[in-house]
């Protein structure tokens, strides 16, 4: 399988870290090799935020993925101005819609977006919007395996409410069935 | 075996308490706030004590006296925390408590920048403090490594009646990585505690530690005692690791989060046809001097990457002893290598390009 490197980028609050964590999590889960390195500077304390996990199948050297990611997920616009570029050639973003007016500048990597934001406000809560992306990032990439990521949530977030399980379940599954009634925006060339 | 996903400074945590750790002291600083938060929730739980100073300075002497009284004590810092308590790393040094001091390094120098960093490699190797002394310096790359280091430290630190560094840094104290706990179940030995100050209640002569020997004579015996110790701590204790070494014509040294970074530039060097390959020192002292005296054949160059501006470089130098160039490449102030500037550095050093 390919080695994964993504980087998950939002606005503190929108859930990015617990995303990341997620994906790490599950992908542990799959029997792969994984790390997850946060920002702990100063967007810790407010403004935006990024993490960075790589996925492999040998112990992982470097974990950090802001110059040559595979996958961007990205939650909001200044996000997306800052680590367009860090996306390689034939790359995936992924992008949130509802918080991003612009279209993605560059041609040679393939865009999804999705009105991750609204998505899970009709799911019953707009703060499960990183849940829709996640979704939508396991539908597109085929990994990590559903039951996995369920089984994160609960070694991620420790045994909450039922209420945020099953909202966060459902918002996964509308963010994962989006991807087959959407067409990819752009392929690469 | 099962694995858990976590951040290498509660994987330094845990372990400590399952390598029998009762006390912990500290003073909050970034990047290492996790290992305090931890056992603030956890060391209480376990039947331990987790103390607050009012400072790193505090911090430290509190560690002194609570391992004097035999206590399986440690603190816990970062880079301007460990200068503060250079002078109380001396004392126990000089008076051989066994404890263990760990520094998730960021860079500096004063205060710097909360960023991970490996500038530290002259206090945790030279010292701060005054006098002849040597602490045993381990330096984990992984998580999973934090952990079995961690657990193992205060064995260590007892059976050699030693402080014990654990050197870790922004990177690996903040990311995540699998780690399993039930792979490495060492039984924590006892060690002689007929030194340990309890209080005699009139049954046994009064004990004594102190740092103060103003009897030159005295003070030298001492010394050589001491020295004695860490003659045999660099016999049984030198660690590191080869990677790719058997046919390296390139051969990196690196420790801790960079040697992570090295090893990716190594693999893909080795697919443009560049044989290099890595030794990591596992402990920065004592200094793996043997893999540098037995460098192979093909060698023609050893590149030193720290996280730095040149420290563990100086060791290698004197570990190669003149046989074949020793070059450095460092990055510093947060900044991180990356794997692609690396191979890039390397490859122009085989052509001719780099100094």
């Amino acid at each position: 399988m390919q080695n994964e490197r993504i980087l998950c980028a939002g606005f503190g609050g929108q859930g990015v870290m617990s995303l990341g964590k997620l994906i790490a999590c599950a992908a542990m889960l799959d029997g792969r090799e994984v790390t997850w390195m946060p920002s702990y500077g100063p967007e810790m304390r407010g403004g935006t935020a990024y993490c960075s996990v790589v996925v492999a199948d040998r112990p992982v050297g470097s974990p950090i993925v802001t110059t040559n990611a595979t996958s961007l997920i990205v939650m909001n616009l200044p996000s997306l101005d800052r680590f367009e570029q860090s996306v390689v050639p034939g790359g995936l973003i992924l992008l949130n819609r509802s918080l991003i007016d612009r279209e993605v500048g560059r041609e040679d990597v393939v865009v999804h977006a999705l009105e991750a934001t609204t998505m899970a406000a009709q799911c019953g809560d707009p703060r499960a919007a990183n849940m829709i992306m996640l979704g939508a990032y396991m539908a597109l990439r085929g990994t990590p395996r559903h039951r996995h990521v369920e089984e994160a949530f609960s070694l991620v977030f420790g045994s909450g409410s039922s209420t945020s399980f099953n909202l966060n379940r459902k918002a996964l599954r509308c963010g994962f069935d989006s991807v087959s009634a959407e067409a990819v925006i752009r392929k690469a060339a | 075996m099962s694995r858990t996903l976590m951040k290498g400074n509660e994987a330094l945590a845990r372990a400590a308490i399952r390598g029998g750790c009762t006390h912990f002291f500290g003073y909050p600083i970034t990047p290492q706030n996790e290992i305090p938060e931890y056992f603030a929730r956890e060391l209480p739980k376990a039947g331990g004590l987790f103390l607050q100073a009012e400072s790193e300075i505090a911090a430290v002497n509190m560690l002194y006296g609570s391992a004097a009284a035999g206590a399986q004590a440690m603190t816990s810092s970062s880079s301007p925390g460990l200068a503060l308590m250079q002078e109380g790393i001396s004392m126990l040094a000089a008076t051989e408590i066994p404890c263990v001091i760990v520094n998730v390094m960021r860079g500096g120098p004063g205060l710097g920048t909360i960023q991970p960093a490996q500038s530290d490699y002259f206090q945790m190797t030279r010292g701060g403090g005054n006098g002849d002394y040597r602490i045993l310096s381990l330096a984990p790359a992984t998580v999973q490594e934090s952990a079995e280091m961690m657990e193992e430290s205060f064995a260590l630190a007892q059976k050699y009646r030693t402080p014990v560094f654990l050197v870790s840094d922004g990177l690996l104290g903040q990311m995540m990585e699998p780690v399993q706990f039930d792979r490495h179940t060492k039984k924590k030995r006892a060690g002689n505690k007929r030194w340990i100050l309890t209080g005699h209640h009139h049954r046994r002569p009064p004990r004594t530690i102190k740092s103060l020997r103003l009897d030159p004579a005295k003070l030298e015996s001492h010394n050589l005692e001491l020295q004695d110790k860490y003659g045999r701590i660099s016999r049984r204790e030198t660690r590191f690791e080869l990677y790719r070494m058997n046919d390296a014509e390139l051969v990196f040294c690196a420790f801790g989060s960079t040697a992570r970074i090295v090893k990716n530039s190594i693999d893909d060097l080795r697919q443009k046809g560049c044989r290099a390959g890595l030794i990591r020192p596992q402990t920065l002292w004592p200094f793996p001097v043997q893999p540098f005296k037995t460098l192979p054949e093909s060698g023609k160059a050893v590149i030193c990457v720290e996280m730095n501006c040149g420290q563990m470089v100086d060791d290698v130098r004197l570990a190669v002893e003149g046989r074949m160039p020793v070059h450095f490449y460092g990055r510093c102030g947060g900044v991180i290598p990356e794997p692609a500037e690396l191979s890039e550095y390397a490859l122009e050093l085989l052509t001719g390009g780099a100094a």
